[in-house]
């Protein structure tokens, strides 16, 4: 055991349970006002509902012993058996605890940035039902293939770093099949979606890029020079796609714009998070500029393809994490780590396909699922609020109270 | 008593209360409004999606004056307030029945 390890995965863990508030701010401003508290509560009750999911038996599914490389067993069912002693096969010198407390924050944000996709719609108790069984049927089946011991995707020799696939592809990708199920928001191309609370927006960007930190170099599970390299070349593809992204809009639409920074800004985190610890710093700036452009295109396609994503969480983190996934089986490079693997261009054309091969898969699971998922809990008890409560707001309508007061 | 009411571009609010208090004008009121004219409204951007916004921001000034000022309170008002530019706004001029400073009881002249 080592002690500076584990302080640097504690305090980690603390810095990622902090973007998933940040996301309620990053997405609460982007909403209309009378929305503002009901897209921030489906963030925020994520924390809750998710955490008691992973300690009962959400890190169980996702990291116990392996079942055909498919799923981990209901053996470590209430945390039994993880303790204060490192385990051999995760983090192995921390706490077993340690390593657990640090992917449940994963879990719970990864469930907290579907809620964008739906966003001004759902009915909160059906948010409640789809977080716990996509939760247990999405998330911990693909995390235990990417980072479970024996995990299929893992096996193939997939390259995940902090979570590419199983985060932002899964999420991204679920997003698409949600708002295909749940539909338009009503006045969908009359009315006018404006964000009302722009700053409110910087802010929880703002708390993401901080938070991203923890997300990545804690990924190393240790306080040493991976997690080094991970921390630089997150911060260097955040700043780069932030760039690149304004320099896109500025072209195509006139000017530059503080939204686009802040989208900007989280494309490139998105991107270099399956890639943070096997890419140097050039890397990552190729990676983020492109993230940028990437992105900002996603999201004017959503219009033509008439889908109502209402915070494009298929744009940027089912897109970002698609080109993050495939630019880390370009760019990896195993003089950046060992344990890694080299990529297409430091000759291993082959890590692409793999890399490829873990996107599709990701991508075909999350879909099916999801879909299925909301199909059963419309049936249940439906997944929208009436049309009055949509006109009035979810703030009123579900939560009896107003965000703004004068 | 007339009341001289003017909507005008936000940023000239400065100048017209200036050009109003050097001629003497004691008191008015300001409000924040948003409306639409021959203007009409404006483009916003929001990651690459436009929107038409129908009202656009304005300042509505109200204030009470004796007949004989309007002219020359009119006149301040479009000369501060004008830029050339379309949505520099408008002036309307109503009657006033009664002013009562609630303070002391004044009525007319003397409450405005």
């Amino acid at each position: 055991m080592n002690t500076g390890d584990t302080v640097f995965v504690l305090i980690s863990a603390a810095l990622v349970m902090l973007m998933t508030p940040g996301l309620a701010l990053f997405y609460g401003g982007m909403v209309r006002s009378k929305n503002v508290l009901g897209t921030i509560m489906q963030s925020f009750v994520v924390l809750g509902i998710i955490t008691l999911e992973w300690v009962l038996w959400g890190y169980s599914m996702s990291f116990g012993i392996d079942h055909g490389g498919i799923i981990g067993g209901l053996g470590w069912f209430g945390l039994k058996g993880v303790g204060m002693l490192p385990s051999p096969d995760y983090g192995s010198t921390i706490p077993h605890l340690a390593f657990m407390i640090f992917q449940c924050m994963f879990a719970i944000i990864t469930v907290a940035l579907i809620t964008g996709a739906f966003a001004e719609r759902m009915k909160f108790s059906a948010f409640l039902i789809f977080s716990l069984l996509w939760a247990t049927f999405v998330y911990n089946p693909l995390c235990h293939w990417v980072w479970g011991v024996g995990g299929w995707i893992g096996g193939l020799g997939a390259l995940d770093f902090a979570g590419g696939t199983v985060v932002h592809i899964s999420s991204g990708i679920s997003a698409l099949a949600a708002v295909v199920i749940i539909g338009k928001r009503h006045g969908y191309g009359n009315t006018p979606y404006i964000p009302h609370n722009l700053p409110m927006t910087i802010t929880g960007a703002a708390l993401l890029w901080f938070g991203w930190f923890g997300f990545n170099a804690g990924s190393a599970l240790a306080c040493n020079g991976l997690a080094a390299n991970a921390f630089v070349v997150t911060h260097i593809s955040s700043a780069v796609a932030s760039l690149s992204w304004i320099f896109t809009e500025w072209i195509h639409r006139g000017k530059p714009t503080t939204l686009g920074a802040a989208s900007g800004a989280v494309a490139g985190l998105v991107a270099i998070t399956p890639a943070s610890g096997f890419v140097g710093p050039l890397s990552a700036v190729i990676i983020g500029a492109l993230a940028g452009i990437i992105c900002y295109g996603g999201i004017l396609i959503k219009s033509r393809l008439g889908y109502d994503d209402s915070l494009d969480v298929v744009g940027i983190h089912g897109l970002g994490g698609t080109w993050g996934a495939l630019a880390t089986g370009l760019f990896a490079c195993t003089a950046i780590n060992p344990n890694g693997a080299d990529g297409l261009f430091f000759g291993n054309p082959g890590q692409l396909w793999i890399q490829f091969v873990s996107v599709i898969a990701t991508m075909i699971f999350a879909f099916v699922m999801t879909f299925v998922i909301l199909k059963l809990v419309d049936l249940l008890i439906g997944l929208r609020v009436t049309n009055e409560e949509e006109m009035k707001g979810l703030d009123i309508s579900l939560h009896d109270e107003a965000g703004y007061t004068y | 008593m007339k009341k001289v009411e003017a909507i005008i571009k936000p940023f000239k609010l400065d100048d017209v209360k200036d050009g109003l208090s050097a001629l003497g004008i004691k008191g008015l009121t300001v409000t924040e409004v948003k409306g639409f004219g021959r203007q009409r409204g404006h483009r916003e951007v929001y990651r690459g999606a436009e929107y038409q916004v129908d009202f656009v921001s304005k300042i509505k000034i109200e204030v009470i004056m004796d007949d004989e000022m309007v002219p020359e309170a009119v006149k301040s008002i479009r000369d501060k307030a004008r830029t050339g530019e379309i949505g520099d706004g408008k002036v309307f001029i109503l009657p006033v029945e009664e002013a009562i400073r609630i303070r002391t009881g004044e009525t007319g002249k003397e409450a405005i």
